[in-house]
């Protein structure tokens, strides 16, 4: 109990961090930024690999759902930040 | 590897992250920022494959390779006009990897035979529930999102105006199925019901809005993705989980309040999955 307490400290501060990191954002941001930060979303991967590396021992649907987990992620996490990274290279030249 | 150096990582990592967000609301260090983001990432996936818990490397190796190799090609060759699409599809398998972890957690413990009283297993299950609802809307409704801009799906709203008054009848249903799965009162069956309540209420919610509106419906589904991934560390108390879940689910709304401002939008319309008024007259 004392550690979810701990735990909903650390949501509740970084909610609020979130909040105030994005304060003006110029328009030709908004995408990268949506795309940036749904590769951070992407975090959910260390939660598969945990999954997904369990062993025999959790049985094999656990697995197959960490082991899909995985490649979704993997997916979310390694598109995201080139796509970012795609799309600010286009600004740079444009500009 | 020590538990207490990997949390140390952890928070390197959560750091890196907000630097990241920071850099990529500025032109200048918008690139950098990305930069920083994604070497947060290479920290967290590096320090977690050296945890103490992952025994079986064969099928993490598979996917983490499977799941790169697919990224990588899809990133390449999209498109830089179908890019709102491609953030759709790759947010929608961040959702479903949420909603596979979770899963994960559920029948791991099912399967254990343990029992649903103690008040730490109930938190762990209520939060695999959240991550359950949260991450299979983003999954369905960033489908939605994708068809409707990829033009497989009409672009115009599709629904009628009580349409808010089914996606809350199911919103409550998926509630009330999670409530029973947490206190033991449904099994597995309970929880095939709330992915499928869930995958529809993903789909009702989109439907109704327009193919003009969706970016600012991705950037909402961004947000929902990454409280998915909050949830998904509250089932294991895994701190970067919590922190970078908390910081995509808090910085994503603000900046779907931002474009809903700059496309002269209402976002409780956008949160409620109502017709926007334009397109209603």
């Amino acid at each position: 109990m004392e550690t979810f307490i701990i735990l909903l400290s650390l949501f509740a501060l970084a909610v609020f961090l979130g909040v105030e990191l994005i304060t003006k954002v110029p328009p030709t941001l908004h995408t990268p930024l949506m795309s940036g930060s749904n590769a951070i979303s992407g975090i959910t991967i260390v939660g598969a690999i945990l999954a997904a590396g369990s062993g025999s021992e959790s049985g094999v649907l656990v697995q197959a759902l960490g082991f899909i987990a995985i490649v979704f992620a993997t997916i979310n996490v390694v598109g995201g930040f080139m796509v970012t990274q795609r799309m600010l290279g286009m600004f740079k030249r444009r500009g | 590897m020590n538990a207490m150096v990997i949390n140390l990582f952890y928070l390197l990592a959560a750091l890196l992250f907000v630097l990241g967000i920071k850099g990529l609301t500025r032109p200048k260090t918008a690139l950098r920022g990305n930069r920083l983001a994604a070497l947060g990432m290479l920290v967290a996936i590096v320090v977690t494959l050296l945890d103490r818990q992952v025994i079986d490397y064969t099928l993490v190796a598979a996917g983490l390779a499977l799941g790169a190799l697919i990224g990588a090609v899809m990133a390449r060759r999209v498109q830089m006009t179908a890019m709102p699409q491609m953030v759709a599809i790759l947010n929608g398998l961040g959702g479903g990897a949420s909603l596979g972890v979770a899963a994960a957690s559920y029948f791991s413990v099912l399967a254990q035979g343990g029992d649903l009283s103690g008040p730490t297993l109930m938190l762990a299950n209520g939060a695999a529930m959240l991550a359950v609802l949260i991450g299979t809307v983003t999954f369905s409704g960033s489908a939605v999102a994708f068809a409707k801009l990829q033009e497989i799906l009409p672009g115009q709203p599709i629904g009628f105006s009580g349409m808010k008054f089914i996606n809350l009848g199911l919103l409550l249903v998926a509630l009330a199925t999670a409530w029973m799965l947490v206190t033991g009162q449904a099994g597995a069956g309970g929880f095939a019901v709330l992915v499928g309540v869930a995958l529809i209420l993903g789909v009702t919610l989109v439907m109704p809005i327009g193919g003009a509106d969706m970016p600012v419906v991705i950037a909402l589904l961004n947000s929902y993705s990454g409280i998915a991934a909050a949830a998904a560390g509250f089932i294991m108390g895994n701190t970067v989980l919590i922190v970078s879940g908390a910081l995509v689910g808090a910085s994503g709304i603000i900046l779907t309040q931002i474009m809903c401002v700059a496309m002269n939008r209402s976002l409780a319309n956008v949160l409620f999955g109502k017709m926007a008024e334009a397109d209603a007259n």
